[in-house]
């Protein structure tokens, strides 16, 4: 202890890091050419304006990740501004995984007559739907591949008995590619095949299928799939229907950054118009195992997700609510995700069939998710479909006001037809319209 | 004056952004380079977030630009038996318990030989406080690593090992030290600091050298002319004001040293400790302990995010938040995986690469003393997303 009196510090010599020559010392993000671009950009979010496709890609390409989510977390709270961070119990279930449409990145589907195919039987289906009543579900997420028979009747009869058996367990079936397959196979407006579903019981239809919303990259991806503008069409289409759908972005595979600007931009348009999506949900392409993995690269790092993830919450400002991808990326990641744009954890799924076929696996219980939130320092709240929160832990000081509570609430807060969007634009509902 | 306003733009936004937090005054200091008092660290705790990451980021970037240090490692852990009984540590095994093992030399050796066709630089070699083990064992085990691969650089035995060896030499640290530098030992890790308040000692780890005792060991092994880390275990009983005492500490030996190279603050890992009731730090709390670590250590180089601790996500993410370090290549640890760490037990170097690029850094592979081993000669981190 007393060496330190007696002995000169100079013993050992001041080594501060040693100059690099070959590396840069200062930082791009605040020194490049870039520097005050970003620092322009940034500003316009923080006055809560519009950014333009060319300042989302100087974000993507300039701004480091800790400004991104500086600004996802600012965007994020203007549209939050309570400490809470919803989610739904519901559970995923693919009554089919039979598919024509051939996609070389996904895992779970097989061929007709592949022995590994399968329709699951009714009584199968209310077994899943009980075990989702038991843990007090409200949706449930019901997606399958595109059955080159399986046609409207089939769909609507099974939504009218599961609305039958289940009334409190909200209908989120159908991806905009599933009701485009319907409308071909039986060639008929699209408009009628969502008139029929809607009918027989379907609650609020699920965004799955975007995949990237760019023809080059769909051609390559998924060339027998919905095209970009149908899929934009099915879900006006359905937003004029009454029923409310969200978003989602899968990337990481062959887009360009200025592709993924452009997959947001046409949601932006299409929300602007229709004001019927509820939320938008991102996760990058699981790669392992997928039938044209040579096509892909290595599953993206951590980092690409968060940075996509913060920017699509920054550029999609007439959104709100971005959800967090914890079963693609872990809970760590959600948690850190909670202060980079998301407010939302999704749903509870208890299954998971698609991105987990590719090398995916991170389902988590509830009290998992709710000890991550939490812990985080947000009350964790549940939601129905149309994100409004139903939970006996509802306290307005705390969580604010209730959202929609039921698909006939959740239409008339956004999801309308555009004639009357103009009226409804100059006021600020409360969820789906610009804040 | 255009001039001046593009200069100054990054700095105003991050002293508006500072200001609107309350931190105007910590912003100032940060920007003038002037040292953060005790209170001002404990604000730090209380802060936004993202002011906190933003000003920590700032502090970074004026040190390593872009850059982003990583090294080609593997981790010995030569034995798990221990007399210490820490509560935090799910790693201990007794002498007679199933699983307790020690490895000889020549095993260790063994483990050196296995990574022959890597391009490794540095061994970490920690372990637990075997009653048994003589100290020509320690010298031994040094000779036989260095012997199995000449070029490797022996970064071993904590200061609570140093401790134990000397007393195992029966001679003070100062003679003790050069013999084992003699034999091969290269630099000495930051482990076994733990928390230094002395209510954490008695609490947690009471069989251990207390805080003082790590601190005076650290400042024999910085005179004898060897640099070491530093660590801090958060997560577990500490306060805050706990915390940012450690941090002034070692700050305070930094002063009169200069030998620590690198803070390393570790998360409290919980399964199968005694302390298996205490949740351990979120993602979010390691990010700040690491920005925290970068506004109060302004006399330290380099502030470590040890993925293997943290998982890739948060040593990613930190890379921004003031890290300028994700440590190594990592071949088999054991300490952490004991108390319910899942990240892979080892990655490949291309890996840790497309890790620091993802996250917008400039990668550089440094040999334990941070001399440049590779450099990415492409270099546009902001680019190559």
């Amino acid at each position: 202890m007393t060496d330190s009196a007696t002995r000169p510090t100079h013993d050992v010599p001041d080594r501060s890091p040693a100059p690099h020559a070959h590396a840069r010392r200062e930082s791009a993000a605040r020194n490049g050419s870039f520097a005050a671009e970003v620092e322009r950009i940034g500003g316009l979010v923080e006055d809560g304006r519009r950014i333009t496709p060319e300042d989302g890609l100087v974000l993507h390409e300039h701004a480091d990740l800790g400004t991104l989510g500086r600004l996802a977390d600012l965007v994020r709270f203007r549209k939050h501004p309570h400490r809470v961070v919803t989610y739904v119990v519901d559970r995923n279930l693919n009554p089919t995984n039979v598919c024509i449409t051939d996609c070389g990145f996904c895992a779970f589907y097989r061929r007709p007559k592949h022995e590994q195919s399968y329709v699951l039987p009714r009584e199968t289906i209310h077994a899943k739907m009980d075990e989702l009543r038991a843990l007090g579900g409200r949706q449930v997420l019901m997606q399958g591949g595109h059955h080159p028979y399986l046609k409207s009747d089939w769909w609507c009869d099974l939504l009218a008995d599961l609305r039958e058996r289940y009334p409190e367990i909200n209908l989120h079936a159908l991806s905009a590619p599933e009701i485009d397959h319907l409308s071909r196979i039986e060639k008929r407006p699209v408009e009628d095949v969502i008139a029929d579903l809607l009918g027989a019981g379907l609650g609020s239809v699920p965004g799955a299928g975007a995949e990237m919303l760019v023809e080059r990259v769909r051609k390559i991806i998924a060339p027998k799939k919905t095209s970009t503008d149908r899929w934009l069409e099915v879900h006006r289409r359905v937003h004029e229907a009454g029923l409310r759908s969200s978003a989602t972005m899968m990337f990481a595979h062959v887009e360009t950054a200025a592709e993924r600007v452009e997959h947001l931009q046409r949601l932006r348009t299409l929300q602007d118009e229709t004001g019927g999506f509820t939320a938008f949900a991102c996760w990058t392409m699981q790669p392992d195992g997928v039938p044209e993995q040579q096509l892909y690269p290595e599953r993206a790092t951590p980092s690409t997700y968060l940075r996509v993830q913060a920017l699509s919450r920054i550029y999609l400002d007439n959104f709100a609510n971005v959800q967090t991808s914890y079963v693609t990326q872990g809970l760590k990641m959600a948690q850190i995700t909670l202060r980079f744009g998301c407010n939302d954890f999704g749903g509870t799924m208890m299954e998971e069939n698609v991105v987990s076929a590719a090398g995916c696996f991170n389902l988590s219980p509830i009290e998992a998710i709710e000890r991550q939130i939490a812990r985080a320092d947000f009350a964790p709240r549940r939601r129905n479909s149309w994100y409004g929160i139903v939970d006996d832990r509802h306290d307005e000081r705390v969580d604010g006001p209730r959202g929609p509570m039921s698909r006939a609430d959740g239409a008339s807060h956004g999801a309308v037809r555009p004639e009357a969007r103009r009226v409804l634009s100059s006021g600020t509902p409360a969820v789906g319209g610009r804040a | 004056m255009s001039t001046t306003a593009t200069v100054a733009t990054p700095f105003t936004g991050m002293l508006r952004r500072a200001e609107r937090a309350g931190l105007d005054d910590i912003a100032q200091k940060v920007l003038a380079g002037t040292r953060l008092s005790v209170e001002d660290g404990l604000r730090l705790y209380e802060a936004d977030l993202h002011v906190v990451g933003e000003l920590a980021n700032h502090v970074r970037e004026r040190l390593h630009g872009d850059l982003a240090y990583f090294n080609v490692n593997q981790h010995v852990n030569y034995t798990n038996i221990c007399n210490k009984l820490c509560r935090f540590c799910a790693f201990q095994r007794l002498p007679n318990q199933p699983g307790a093992y020690a490895m000889t030399p020549e095993e260790a050796a063994a483990k050196i030989t296995a990574q022959l066709g890597e391009p490794v630089t540095e061994v970490h070699m920690v372990a637990g406080i075997h009653p048994k083990l003589e100290y020509s064992y320690y010298l031994d085990l040094l000779r036989a690593v260095k012997r199995a691969r000449p070029s490797i650089h022996v970064k071993a035995f904590t200061m609570v090992e140093l401790d134990q060896i000397a007393k195992k030499a029966k001679k003070p640290l100062e003679i003790v030290l050069p013999e084992l530098i003699e034999a091969g030992l290269g630099s000495v890790p930051g482990g076994g600091a733990e928390v230094f308040a002395d209510r954490v000692h008695k609490e947690s780890y009471h069989l251990k050298i207390s805080g003082d005792e790590w601190l005076a060991i650290a400042r024999k092994v910085h005179q004898s002319g060897l640099r070491s880390n530093c660590t801090m275990l958060h997560g577990h009983i500490e306060t805050k004001a706990e915390r940012i005492d450690h941090l002034d500490r070692l700050r305070r030996l930094q002063d009169e040293t200069h030998g620590f190279q690198t803070y390393i603050p570790l998360s409290f890992h919980p399964e199968h400790t005694e302390m298996a009731d205490v949740p351990g730090p979120t993602a979010l709390d390691e990010l700040r302990e690491i920005a925290v670590g970068r506004l109060m250590l302004d006399n330290i180089a380099h502030i470590k995010a040890y993925w293997i601790l943290m998982d890739v996500p948060v040593a990613q993410t930190a890379l921004s938040f003031g890290a300028d370090d994700v440590d190594g290549t990592v071949v088999e640890e054991k300490i952490y995986h004991e108390a319910g760490a899942t990240t892979p037990q080892h990655v490949k170097r291309a890996e840790l690469i497309r890790w620091i690029r993802d996250a917008g850094r400039i990668p550089v592979e440094r040999d334990t003393l941070y001399n440049v081993v590779w450099a990415d000669e492409t270099g546009d981190a902001a680019t190559s997303i």
